[in-house]
């Protein structure tokens, strides 16, 4: 008969290799692996956060990307016409929300201030349980957003964003941009220059002081020095300077025969008409006309500056005008709902959330590295800008760029700009690494 | 040297609208010892009174065409001012000159305004602290200018001048440079004229009038006029609704130059109060030279001669300046002995 002893030492051995054996399997299945990401949806519905200036200086322009996104989840829903859902490449979407839940939003005010864009996003992921954060019409905001995002675990779909950080230096995995940037300004809008103005120019820039004016001078100095172009000056004006008189006149006697303004929103409006104030279109110098450039037009600007536009080239990222069925598709809707056709920012806002849900809907989640996954490398058209790719590298969307002229006899106060170009997306691209940064590892959060 | 020229006239048409605001918030100062923040939102009132103007002439009827449609599908709309429809040439011609025609609606409009604002607020606070006066002006210089945005939006809304004065004046001619050197806008060579004008009227009414006179005396000793039998509140009441005009007056001939938008009040009211410490608190002749001497130091140094020097210099020339003066003579250039020392 076997005898068994019993030791205290022995005991707990056995305890604690007994609770290991039980534990084993669930370490393997449990949260702690299959966990849980930051808001993941419980119920039947999803939460999109709209991040967007509803005050400020752009407030108009956030208004109309709040139209935009308002419309992206009715179709999403399956509500209306359906939009460009019904022209988009990518089928997943059908009109019954994402993944099998309904979308339903929340907004934040983002001020276009850097400091009150994060504290609105932060509030929308922990209290309102945002699945991910879109919009936006600045760079700085963007960048910091995007980086609050990424910290968080949650995905953010950039809005109207056009410095080369967002996608450069800045970068992060858990951001994505659909919107072009001041590169691809630059590419488009330099043979236009060189076909209407020669190659013996001298430019003058009038540059707003922060990232995303840096950054456009930057692009445009370096396309247009290629060309042969002189560079007179560039000169840094404060944001929100009001009267730019006092930087036009050394413009005047400066020997240059070309103003670029890399200004954009008030700080355009204002400088531009004071531009025209001080007769620098009806200008001769070294024999030549004297040429104003905006490289980077919003129709909603253009709406502020008048008749100052007229004649003046520029790039944009989307322009109602276009031709295409997607973008038919997307005015008619916009149009019917609102009564005036969509901006670039309505337009490049309803991409995004479109592809977000998109992508969720093709991943068959919400976690971020899944949505991102699902968006890296992705391949679509219908959108409104033709065949275009949201590249892996630096996730920023590669498509055809638009060069725009002011119109010279508008038929409507929507009618201010007409396509003079449309750039192919070979000639606007440029490899990853140009830019800088480092995008990172995912961030699921929770 | 046409470049100096030509950064004086730009300070010059500049320095007459902070001129004209701070003279409107000097004399508050000086009358009421209120320290009014809402200033800069009268400033932006008399703008959009221009705003209105223009948009009340630019009303119209409004025709569907069948045979054209919008991009969305619904017909297009064409449209035809009232104005031209019943005057014809004369109401386009009232169209054209809507900025300058605005500052005859201007003027009622702002006295009204200035009037309700001090009877219905400001006189609540003269015997409260300046931080309570300074908060609850700021507050409705915040409520003016939403309420604004809600009406107008928030984009600025462009303002031509009348044609004929769209074009160039070539300034050098009359001073001996070569033609084309040194050419200005003619608008804001109109507008420097204007912002002398209203000044001159100014003084002209608190110097030769016995209305001024009792104002000028309130503003040395209010209790002595009191004593005297006179109703100096009511007089002052008068003299905030004459500031209030003033501001308006200067932001509505104004808007050629810089579009309007809700916003532009705030940006010439941080400018305009140290416009009035430079030039002296309480001092009408401190706040007119020191509109004028600050404007062209900010021109100045914008230029790419000294920027090269002093990077950044045109940002903080203004408050720089401010330190300065108040270093070297702590009641401003003008300013009076007891204002602002008790």
């Amino acid at each position: 008969m076997s005898k068994f002893e019993f030791s205290r030492r022995g005991v707990l051995k056995s305890a604690t290799a007994l609770t290991a054996g039980l534990a084993a399997p669930t370490i393997f299945t449990s949260s702690a692996w299959a966990a849980g990401y930051t808001n993941e949806p419980k119920g039947g519905t999803v939460t999109f956060g709209f991040n967007v200036p509803q005050s400020g200086a752009y407030a108009d322009e956030g208004a109309d990307e709040l139209r935009a996104y308002q419309l992206a989840v009715e179709h999403i829903n399956g509500e209306g016409d359906g939009g460009m859902l019904g022209t988009f490449s990518s089928k997943a979407l059908t009109g019954n929300g994402v993944n099998g839940k309904k979308v339903v939003f929340v907004t934040g005010d983002t001020q276009t201030k850097s400091d009150a864009a994060r504290a609105s996003a932060k509030r929308m992921i922990e209290k309102d349980g945002a699945i991910m954060i879109t919009g936006g019409s600045s760079s700085g905001v963007a960048v910091a957003v995007q980086g609050l995002c990424q910290d968080a675990g949650v995905i953010f779909m950039a809005g109207l964003t056009h410095s080369n950080d967002t996608t450069g230096k800045d970068k992060r995995a858990n951001g994505f941009r659909h919107f072009f940037n001041t590169e691809m300004t630059g590419a488009a809008l330099a043979p236009v220059l060189k076909n209407n103005y020669g190659t013996d120019r001298t430019a003058y820039h009038l540059t707003a002081d922060y990232t995303w004016g840096w950054s456009q001078e930057g692009s445009i100095q370096k396309y247009t020095e290629a060309l042969g172009w002189k560079t007179a000056s560039a000169v840094r004006t404060p944001l929100g300077a009001g009267d730019f008189s006092q930087y036009i006149t050394p413009v005047l006697n400066s020997g240059a025969d070309v103003l670029i303004l890399n200004h954009y929103g008030r700080d355009m409006v204002n400088s531009l008409t004071q531009a025209v104030q001080f007769g620098l279109r009806d200008k001769m110098v070294n024999g030549k006309k004297f040429e104003v450039v905006v490289p980077l037009y919003s129709r909603l600007m253009a709406q502020g500056a008048g008749d100052a536009v007229k004649g003046i080239f520029g790039s944009t990222n989307w322009h109602w005008s276009l031709q295409d069925e997607a973008s038919k598709a997307f005015v008619k809707s916009f149009g019917q709902k609102y009564g005036f056709p969509p901006s670039q920012a309505a337009h490049t806002t309803y991409c995004q959330a479109i592809l977000y849900a998109d992508a969720a809907q093709r991943a068959g989640t919400f976690r971020p590295s899944g949505v991102g996954k699902a968006l890296e490398g992705f391949k679509f058209d219908g959108l409104g800008n033709g065949p275009t790719e949201y590249r892996a590298e630096d996730h920023q969307c590669f498509k055809d760029v638009l060069v725009v002229k002011g119109k010279e006899n508008p038929t409507s106060k929507f009618d201010l700009l007409e396509v003079v170009e449309v750039t192919p997306r070979a000639q606007v691209e440029y490899p990853a690494l140009l830019l800088g940064g480092e995008l990172g590892p995912y961030n699921d959060g929770a | 040297m046409d470049a100096i020229f030509l950064q004086i006239l730009n300070g010059l048409d500049k320095g007459g609208a902070y001129a004209l605001i701070a003279l409107g918030l000097t004399i508050i100062f000086g009358t009421l010892g209120v320290v009014n923040f809402a200033h800069g939102a009268l400033f932006m009132l008399g703008a959009f009174c221009a705003v209105s103007i223009k948009a009340l002439f630019s009303m119209n009827k409004v025709a569907l065409d069948p045979t054209q449609m919008t991009a969305w599908g619904t017909p297009m709309e064409i449209r035809t001012p009232y104005i031209i429809d019943w005057f014809g040439d004369f109401g386009a011609t009232l169209l054209d000159y809507s900025v300058p025609v605005s500052i005859l609606i201007a003027i009622p409009v702002m006295l009204l305004l200035g009037v309700i604002m001090e009877r219905g607020l400001i006189r609540h606070f003269y015997k409260r602290p300046h931080a309570d006066q300074i908060l609850v002006t700021f507050g409705l210089a915040i409520v003016l200018q939403e309420l604004v945005k809600s009406q107008f939006g928030a984009n600025p809304i462009p303002q031509p001048a009348p044609e004929a004065a769209q074009g160039m004046i070539d300034f050098g001619l009359a001073i001996g440079f070569d033609a084309g050197n040194v050419v200005y806008p003619a608008w804001r060579l109109i507008y420097f004229l204007f912002s002398l004008a209203i000044i001159g009227i100014v003084f002209a009414f608190l110097q030769f009038t016995t209305f001024g006179m009792v104002v000028r005396a309130g503003m040395a000793d209010r209790e002595t006029v009191g004593l005297l039998g006179i109703d100096i509140d009511r007089r002052f009441t008068i003299v905030f609704g004459m500031a209030a005009v003033v501001a308006g007056l200067a932001g509505a001939m104004y808007t050629p130059i810089l579009s309007p938008d809700y916003h532009m009040g705030m940006d010439f009211l941080v400018l305009s109060f140290v416009v009035v410490v430079v030039g002296g608190m309480g001092s009408l002749g401190g706040a007119v030279a020191a509109g004028f001497l600050l404007g062209i130091l900010q021109s100045f140094a914008s230029m790419n001669e000294v920027k090269n020097i002093f990077p950044g210099i045109d940002q903080i020339i203004i408050y720089l300046i401010a330190v300065v003066i108040l270093l070297v003579r702590p009641r401003g250039l003008m300013g009076r002995k007891g204002v602002m020392e008790g």
